[in-house]
């Protein structure tokens, strides 16, 4: 197969399998199809990353239209990096599912809907890959919306009657942030007269001082913050991420938020182009918000009980450093963005995965019902330590490396106020962090439940090789640095240097 | 300025639209009142492109006949936005689908479908 069918194999894969998952009479059969497209999607995602790195970006055009009439798939170096990411979550999350549909009988989700839950995993990948890989901003709004939709269904899947009001509060903001962006669209497009990102992008300079492309331009970025969960625009996501089931918690933590920051940066950075960018108050905004996004929810997160709430405030924190990222308008700020995307996605998926083991032997997600679970699950109590030293950015784990290149990046622009935000968001962090770890290491627990205290709990196989596969990457990227920096830094001097 | 005001008649008409789906999404505490909000606003951006497309005096984008090397004389509105818009629809009718599909289920599991009462019960289950 050529490349180019690669990228367009990579899309439908999913989007085909998926009626298939659908109607399959045997959740563990559904699981199996998952699993496979997971992985040859995983495959074709490195091998496109490797041609991209080697050879430069190429495109696919959808029917043979020729772009700009045509669609086209364009991938270059920050897509393919975003692609990788994305499979290597997705796979590792399906590796997890398998214990729900295994002889241990993890009853987060229901048998009978299993199939149904596949499915709706792999629509939602397929989304989240497609607005990747598309080249057509309209495109975009439509692979939004399946993603969107899957995600909706997925959040409703959760075993308390909060999940459903959840869901619905997320399909109402959801909904608002992708007609904002729908409008933005067709104000852009009534000035452009084109739909596609490179066409658009090449017009764009002549026509930045028009009313119609300003508020064009503003919609599209706030319809893409709504579905980012930038610092004013989250409140679905804490709510979202604590009543869905914690594979869904897990899978959107490591993707969803991920590709909604890549189209952020994507429409900003590459189509509007930096100078229009530089010209606006936005890299201001997207500072400030950034900021406030740190310091509120990290001191929000430290308030609370819940302990998938609390990281869900994290990574309303978390999507704040890779904001400020964008808005310090450099390369260097925006490696750090990428960095932080690609290690964030790593630590935050496995720390919602750790989360979800710790859960399956617990009354509730409360702070105090994981007490004195340190002993009783050692090895997933190992990966929470590793994946939160990752989260706080503790030297020789991947989050270091993130802020570290983010702090870098402040000093070089002389953003000593930003620089300064960092190392306050970290030190919350520690804080929140070391609430959980304290709890589950060094108090006994409440009451004595149907185990005994001392009895040391067994988990399902597929689940701890999961959590491990992401705890040994938090490490391995860490340590050896070269790999996610390098092609970061590659994805951010191509995506700035296209202008 | 009346000439200014209606020209962009339809313009107008996607603004109030767009006012009273925001508004009706933000204000109303029933669920269901807040999908037809929804709704309302959606509908707004399709007038919006389908305005977009519309040419004073086009007629419809069909190649008629022998129109070939005389299509300089043929005024026709742009199809694109209409095509757009089908598209949009159809994105709309699965989430007021699965809206609807979630508020059956509220319904079921709550037996109300006011905001501030599932807010109440969520409350009380806490405490």
């Amino acid at each position: 197969m050529s490349y180019e069918t690669q990228l367009i194999v990579v899309i439908l894969l999913p989007l085909v399998v998926a009626p298939v998952c659908y109607v399959v009479p045997s959740p563990r059969v559904a699981w199996l199809l998952t699993l496979a497209t997971a992985m040859s999607c995983f495959l074709i995602a490195v091998q496109l990353l490797l041609a991209v790195l080697d050879g430069g970006g190429f495109s696919y055009h959808l029917g043979g239209w020729a772009p700009p009439v045509g669609i086209e798939y364009r991938l270059d170096v920050f897509a393919a990096f975003v692609l990788l990411v994305l499979t290597a979550i997705f796979l590792v999350c399906q590796l997890y599912a398998g214990s729900l549909t295994g002889k241990s009988g993890i009853k987060e989700i229901p048998l009978a809907i299993a199939p149904t839950f596949f499915a709706a995993t792999l629509l939602c990948i397929s989304g989240l890959m497609g607005i990747v890989v598309t080249g057509d901003v309209f495109n975009l709004f439509v692979f939004l919306e399946i993603a969107s939709l899957a995600t909706y269904a997925m959040i409703s899947l959760g075993r308390q009657r909060r999940a459903l009001t959840a869901a619905f509060q997320y399909l109402v903001l959801g909904t608002i942030g992708a007609t904002f962006f729908l409008i933005g669209v067709g104000l852009l497009y009534a000035e452009t007269g084109t739909l596609n990102m490179q066409e658009m992008s090449t017009l764009m300079p002549e026509l930045v001082d028009r009313r119609t492309t300003f508020t064009g331009m503003t919609f599209v970025i706030i319809g893409l913050a709504l579905k980012l969960a930038v610092f004013p625009l989250h409140l679905w996501l804490p709510n979202a991420y604590t009543e869905a089931p914690s594979v869904v918690t897990a899978l959107l933590a490591g993707t969803s938020t991920k590709v909604a920051f890549y189209a952020l940066v994507r429409m900003t950075v590459s189509v509007f182009g930096l100078e229009t960018i530089a010209d606006t108050p936005l890299p201001l905004i997207l500072l400030i918000v950034g900021a406030l996004a740190v310091i509120v929810t990290s001191a929000q997160a430290i308030l609370q009980v819940n302990i998938k709430r609390l990281l869900a405030y994290s990574s309303v924190a978390q999507i704040g450093y890779m904001v400020i990222g964008v808005g310090l308008l450099t390369v260097e700020g925006l490696t750090a963005g990428f960095v932080h995307l690609f290690n964030h996605a790593l630590t935050k998926t496995g720390l919602f995965m750790a989360v979800g083991i710790m859960l399956l032997n617990t009354v509730d997600a409360k702070l105090p019902s994981v007490a004195g679970l340190g002993r009783r699950m050692p090895w997933t109590s190992a990966a929470v330590v590793i994946t939160a030293f990752s989260l706080v950015g503790i030297p020789g784990t991947a989050g270091f490396i993130s802020k570290w290149a983010l702090l870098d990046a402040a000093m070089a622009q002389e953003a000593y106020f930003i620089a300064g935000v960092i190392v306050i968001g970290s030190l919350l962090a520690c804080i929140y962090l070391l609430r959980l770890l304290d709890v589950m290491y060094f108090r006994a627990p409440e009451k004595v439940s149907e185990h005994m205290p001392d009895e040391t709990l067994t988990v399902p196989f597929p689940m701890i090789t999961a959590l491990w596969v992401l705890a040994i990457a938090c490490l391995w990227f860490g340590l050896f640095t070269e790999h996610s920096l390098s092609v970061a830094k590659l994805a951010a001097t191509n995506i700035m240097g296209v202008q | 300025m009346t000439d200014f005001v209606l020209q962009h008649f339809n313009y107008w008409v996607v603004i109030f639209l767009m006012m009273i789906g925001m508004y009706t999404v933000i204000s109303r505490g029933h669920l269901l009142k807040k999908v037809i909000g929804l709704n309302i606003f959606q509908t707004s951006v399709f007038i919006l492109y389908i305005s977009i497309g519309y040419i004073e005096g086009g007629t419809v984008p069909i190649v008629a006949g022998q129109v070939v090397g005389n299509t300089g004389d043929v005024v026709y509105a742009n199809p694109l936005p209409h095509v757009l818009i089908l598209t949009a629809i159809v994105v709309g009718v699965s989430t007021t689908a699965l809206a609807l599909a979630l508020i059956i289920r509220i319904r079921d599991a709550y037996g109300t479908l006011e905001e501030n009462d599932i807010l109440k019960l969520d409350q009380d289950s806490d405490g």
